[in-house]
């Protein structure tokens, strides 16, 4: 049965009119928005948008946080036929010339005033850009910008013609088709230009009730939208799925509230990348540093017991009596109220993906009862392609392909996927989309890996980053960078690493400390420090790094295939890796390619067996200023092992 | 950007106050127009808390007259000031510590409720009602100051440029005709100063209220004020546009000094 987003929204508005579809937390309180009302404001809204001249097939932006309001807007340009792309609020102005002009956009839908100054700020270069349609008027009121106008004033032009055309839109409605384009997502990409992935009715909705199926999903879940809506997860989970299943989406009171509205939502469903989890462990953590001696040995204690009996409760294997009654009494005094304080007291299901998570803190949600699961797919499969399913949840794979979904290996070891929610094209890029589509429709995932024994899909790292040491003692070995940085990136005191080793003869690291986690780390040792560069220079912080570098090297030495993927020697940087410079993608993945041009001298330090290296670099502010830093890097040799041999 | 400047909505004429032999304020006379932001500037000790403070009622000046909305005060009192639509803030914040952020710009509503103590603890009949007429008002100034996160937090454990913030709420629940702001961005950093220099432009912008402030920080008084008074030992020295004020002899002198 295909169907349209538009004409699933007119389903549950007219099966259910009175159910809650949206809530967003407004004034203190929680305010529900009917299905029935949803439906109307859509209706209004399209009627507002088409007076103003948006036509069928035509690309529409929108640009904003979670708000019912900017999702009925792009329900609303579906409507008509015309495509919405969300783009990401926190992009720079000049990151959001590219896909406007790509997609020759004349209609914007903004959030506030501070996305309307960014397009008024972009708009010499994007002259077909007519109309700026903003949701917030506070700070506004003075502006005279033709094109300029609030949604309110385009809903009330939208009702009189509604009321005046009764039948308007719903005909619209009609007209489309499941295979019509529905949305463009454009992908941040590590290099050169963004490129817009097209997704029709179709393939977002058939991947939509895939996962929904597989993981038994109702009407009842309740979601908290608080992702960046141009990110395609966030949009499979708080729209297509939204629409798909007709649950609740919650959309918090602000960025900075999502803790406290986590917790009164209690969401069933939920959705996060690793720096999320890693971010509330580390809360959870640090606060119990700072608890009393009770507590903090009741805490340590039993997450002892969880550790020992949680996962394998949780995957339903046999567990001694006495474990089990221990786990329960953790249960009652430790998990429960952990689990409410986190805000995860109803989740049923909990998935995580965009990155590798680590083992320990993937195991640590599930020994305290979480159902935390893994998922691979991304923009251009509509997100599912595996999951894992309930009882075989763990850290090193990504799941099953799941229904629908046909998985081979090519001979470069790089991962093909057939199924239904794969991309259409990259919009106007026919070249990129032969790259990655085959004719008889496999579509190339860059991504390298193999199907375990078990059938559970398994993620080394990127194709094209896969390379082989060259020259030293360990010519020739394979060197995959992203599986090296993520190991370090399971140790708290490291939010991000960069390696290098490809075509050389060892292999090199530059380190950011996690502000937070080495910033308490240091006060409990009565370490002075002036801020991040002062911190991250300490001989104590480098000492500690090196113990996670070296755990990492003998770790990588018992790894048959990795064991020559060594880290050789390793610097912190002084300043942290930053989108907004570059250096980041906008879903926080390195520019390992960009950071090696912007920081050549350290890399030539790092190679040419330096001590230390002078480095300015400038930086970006988010009001568009930019200022520099320098500093003196100090760089550390480390320990390496000798590799275990298996049964040699 | 254009906004609509109205008549003298305060005019302060030959004020002077003394404590003993000390002269604080010696014939002060400056006005302040409907919609503007008016600032008082001067070095240390120059008599700008005090000069507030006798708009205030704190301070009764010994002579001179207040003159506010067309009446004329020998001195002020400062219930009725409050009454009349003028709100301050603190310089050394005098907030209630251990109360949430949402009680404290609850007591800014208190001349507002009607209804009688013992109706109030038993929240019964008009109390009711009027309580969530008055949460409703607060909760809107939560959104606009954006300290929805603080809501339920004890304002002695918020950072001090947050407590700020708080204060000006505070000020901002009494819905003020004028809003009197003592030294509104003293110890904050850049980033702080300039949230809170957005927060005083958006009142006077969305809600049309006078704003007069205090202020040592010289960039954000000339960048934010419509018109400067200027005080040195108690007089007034220049009175003008930033423009103004900033090429006046007497002004440079006051701040750089001269020889004697």
């Amino acid at each position: 049965m295909q169907t349209t987003f538009p004409r699933l929204l007119l389903k549950h508005a007219a099966e259910r009119p009175g159910d809650a579809a949206m809530r967003e937390k407004e004034y203190g309180i929680w305010q529900a928005h009917s299905w029935a009302a949803m439906a109307q404001l859509v209706e209004h809204i399209a009627c507002g948008l088409h007076q103003l001249g948006l036509g069928r097939g035509e690309h529409m932006v929108v640009i904003g946080a979670n708000r019912p309001r900017l999702y009925a807007t792009m329900l609303a340009a579906q409507s008509l036929g015309a495509i919405p792309i969300p783009l990401y609020q926190d992009a720079v102005g000049a990151e959001c010339i590219f896909p406007i002009n790509n997609a020759d956009v004349r209609f914007a839908l903004v959030e506030d005033q501070e996305q309307v100054d960014k397009l008024l700020e972009i708009r010499g270069q994007c002259p077909q850009l007519a109309h700026i349609v903003y949701d917030d008027p506070r700070g506004l009121r003075n502006y005279a910008e033709p094109g300029l106008q609030s949604l309110d004033a385009l809903l009330e032009t939208g009702k009189g013609f509604a009321a005046a055309q009764p039948g308007f839109f719903k005909a619209e409605v009609e007209k489309a088709s499941p295979d019509d384009v529905a949305a463009m997502f454009f992908t941040s990409g590590t290099t050169g230009n963004p490129k817009g992935v097209v997704h029709t009715h179709n393939t977002l909705l058939d991947r939509a009730r895939a996962g929904a199926d597989f993981d038994r999903l109702t009407s009842r879940e309740e979601v908290l939208a608080y992702l960046p809506p141009a990110w395609i997860g966030q949009n499979i989970f708080s729209y297509s799925q939204w629409l798909a299943c007709g649950y609740v989406v919650n959309c918090p009171e602000s960025a900075s509230t999502v803790t406290i509205d986590l917790k009164e939502v209690g969401p069933t469903y939920y959705f996060a990348p690793p720096r999320i989890f890693e971010g509330l462990l580390t809360t959870v953590m640090i606060r119990m540093e700072d608890a009393g001696r009770l507590k903090r040995g009741m805490f340590h204690y039993f997450m002892g017991v969880a550790k020992r009996a949680g996962p394998a409760l949780m995957d339903g294997k046999p567990v001694a009596a006495l474990d089990r009654a221990l786990y329960a009494l953790g249960g009652l005094l430790v998990y429960g109220p952990l689990r409410n304080t986190l805000g995860f007291s109803r989740v049923r299901v909990a998935y995580t993906a965009g990155e590798a998570i680590g083992p320990d803190l993937f195991t640590f949600y599930r020994s305290i009862g979480i159902n935390l699961k893994q998922l691979y797919g991304s923009t251009e499969t509509a997100v599912f392609v595996c999951l894992q399913p309930d009882n075989q949840a763990r850290a090193d794979t990504v799941g099953v392909p799941i229904e629908g979904v046909q998985i081979k290996v090519a001979e470069n070891g790089e991962i093909l996927v057939k199924s239904a929610g794969l991309l259409r094209e990259y919009y106007k890029n026919p070249t990129a989309t032969a790259e990655v589509l085959s004719a008889d429709g496999w579509y190339r995932t860059s991504d390298a890996g193999f199907l375990d024994a078990s059938g559970h899909l398994k993620i080394i790292d990127r194709v094209k980053d896969v390379g082989r040491i060259k020259g030293g003692a360990n010519d020739g070995a394979m060197f995959a960078p992203k599986y090296v940085e993520n190991k370090l990136k399971f140790f708290p005191h490291i939010k991000e690493a960069v390696a290098y080793g490809d075509g050389r003869e060892k292999v090199c690291v530059m380190i950011n400390i996690d502000f937070d986690a080495v910033g308490n780390w240091a006060e409990r040792r009565n370490l002075p420090y002036a801020g991040y560069t002062d911190l991250a220079q300490k001989p104590e912080v480098y000492q500690l790094i090196q113990e996670c570098v070296e755990k990492v090297n003998a770790d990588l030495s018992v790894d048959a295939l990795l064991a020559g993927s060594q880290i050789s020697r390793f610097l912190v940087l002084h300043k942290e890796l930053d989108a907004d410079d570059g250096e980041l993608t906008r879903t926080n993945k390195v520019r390992r390619g960009f950071i090696a041009e912007k920081y050549q001298p350290l890399i030539d330090a790092l190679y040419g067996g330096k001590a230390e290296q002078f480095i300015e670099t400038t930086v970006k502010f988010e009001d568009g200023r930019s200022g520099s830093v320098s500093a003196t890097l100090k760089i550390s040799d480390t320990r390496t092992f000798e590799p275990v041999k298996a049964a040699a | 950007m254009s906004k609509k400047i109205g008549d003298v909505i305060l005019d302060v004429k030959n004020i002077s106050l003394s404590f003993g032999g000390v002269k604080a304020l010696s014939d002060i006379s400056f006005n302040v127009k409907e919609h503007e932001i008016r600032a008082i500037i001067g070095p240390n000790g120059a008599g700008k808390s005090s000069m507030l403070n006798c708009i205030n009622g704190v301070y009764s000046p010994q002579q001179g007259s207040i003159t506010f909305r067309g009446q004329t005060f020998k001195h002020m009192n400062s219930h009725q000031v409050a009454v009349m639509g003028v709100a301050r803030t603190f310089q050394n914040l005098a907030l209630f510590k251990g109360m949430s952020v949402l009680d404290n710009i609850m007591s800014g509503r208190n001349l507002k409720i009607k209804s009688n103590l013992l109706l109030q603890a038993l929240r019964i009949g008009p109390a009711e009602k009027e309580e969530i007429m008055h949460r409703e008002a607060v909760e809107k100034i939560i959104d606009f100051l954006e300290i929805q996160a603080y809501r339920k937090t004890p304002v002695g454990q918020l950072p001090y440029g947050l407590q700020k913030r708080v204060d000006l709420g505070r000020a901002l629940a009494m819905e003020p005709q004028v809003l009197l702001l003592d030294e509104p961005m003293a110890g904050m950093n850049v980033e702080e100063k300039q949230d809170m220099c957005r927060f005083v432009l958006d009142v006077n912008d969305e809600f049309g209220t006078t704003v007069v402030l205090i202020e040592h920080d010289m960039g954000v008084v000339m960048d934010i004020s419509d018109r400067v008074v200027v005080l040195d030992y108690g007089k007034k020295i220049g009175d003008g546009t930033p423009d103004e004020v900033r090429n006046n002899e007497d002004v440079i002198r006051a701040y750089l000094g001269t020889s004697h």
